[in-house]
């Protein structure tokens, strides 16, 4: 029985699972890029949602908005400028490549760069590092310990 | 080089500060592209005047507040003091932009609002809050009833204000309530020299 249940609660989430929203009018290809679009788009309200998700009153307005673009003919760029020219490249999920979004889109590839740099230097100069001789004395000492037959030493070095 | 082993904590510092100044942002407030644009046109019904419309046009050659509010917006109700009183000072005009009053309550069914009774309810709701709040600040209010004109200004919470100025360009987008301290330190020099501009 309590097994059962925790199965059931295990499986709660995925009867949960939020759809997207029902389709307005009855033509499918609209629709379809309708909601194409509008998974492109932030909703500002719930802000890691895009409208196509989202259920907020505005998102609500903007699919709709969205919508009757498209059916007066606009394309999906046209849509877009419409909104940006409202509500900035925040409604963007894509941010356009510009100045102000210059360190956005190169800034991984620079960190990129520099770190492998960083690192390729790093492997060089570790092989010219010669390796330290052990002396004679230290060879001996060496020997000993792997022998097990070393006396407990008072000297801070090996 | 002695001071190596300081390096790491110096990247620490870089990256707590860089944290610490995102924490203190607020993703909520999305820069308005709109600022430094022609507030967009829009002629709707008054909500007191109720054979009159109001547009931006009415308002050229002042410089005047957009101030976005509707009875169901909670924030508008620790606004509605500040805005009475600077309506009483009066150094400019408030505009209001009633958004999607019947539409926009969380509390009522959308798909139920009948649309011809809609700017009937709209009315009678918005003022019956004004009366219940402290009075109406505005000079007029316009009836938004289906959100379009917010959309055309970029409103994505209620409430929010424009500054506009003579030219009816937008020039500063409050995004909240705005609060005694926000109305001193900001709005208020902002329209101060604006007025001085003309």
């Amino acid at each position: 029985m309590r097994r059962l249940a925790l199965v059931a609660a295990l499986l709660l989430p995925v009867a949960g699972h939020a759809g997207e929203a029902a389709p307005v009018t009855d033509d499918p290809v609209l629709e379809e890029r309708v909601m194409r679009l509008s998974h492109d788009l932030r909703c500002l309200v719930c802000q890691n949602q895009s409208i196509a998700e989202s259920n907020a009153p505005l998102a609500v307005d903007l699919r709709n908005q969205v919508r009757e673009q498209f059916q007066a003919g606009k394309d999906e760029a046209a849509v877009v400028d419409y909104l940006v020219a409202r509500y900035g490249d925040f409604v963007l999920y894509l941010p356009p490549f510009k100045g102000t979004t210059l360190l956005l889109w190169l800034g991984p590839g620079l960190l990129l760069v520099a770190g492998a740099g960083w690192l390729a230097w790093r492997l060089r100069s570790r092989v010219r590092e010669t390796p330290h001789a052990l002396s004679a004395e230290e060879h001996a000492r060496a020997a000993a310990l792997l022998d097990g037959t070393a006396k407990p030493s008072r000297e801070s070095r090996l | 080089m002695k001071a190596k082993f300081l390096i790491p904590l110096f990247i620490f510092l870089a990256l707590a500060g860089f944290l610490g100044y995102g924490l203190k942002l607020n993703p909520r407030e999305v820069p308005s592209p709109l600022i430094g644009k022609a507030a967009p046109a829009f002629r709707v019904p008054q909500l007191q005047a109720e054979d009159k419309t109001i547009s931006p046009e009415d308002m050229k050659g002042r410089v005047w507040l957009l101030n976005v509010w509707a009875s169901w917006c909670v924030s508008c109700r620790y606004e509605h003091p500040v805005l009475v009183q600077l309506a009483r000072n009066s150094p400019v005009p408030i505009v209001g932009l009633n958004y999607k009053e019947v539409r926009g309550d969380g509390a009522l069914d959308a798909k139920a609002v009948d649309p011809a009774t809609e700017l009937a309810t709209a009315r009678q709701r918005a003022r019956q809050w004004l009366v219940e709040h402290g009075g109406d600040p505005y000079m007029a209010s316009a009836v938004d009833l289906d959100g379009r004109v917010g959309i055309d200004y970029g409103v994505y919470g209620v409430p929010e204000t424009f500054l506009i100025d003579q030219q009816g360009v937008i020039r500063y987008k409050h995004i909240g309530p705005i609060t005694p301290e926000s109305l001193r330190d900001v709005l208020l020099p902002k329209i101060a020299e604006l007025q001085r501009a003309s």
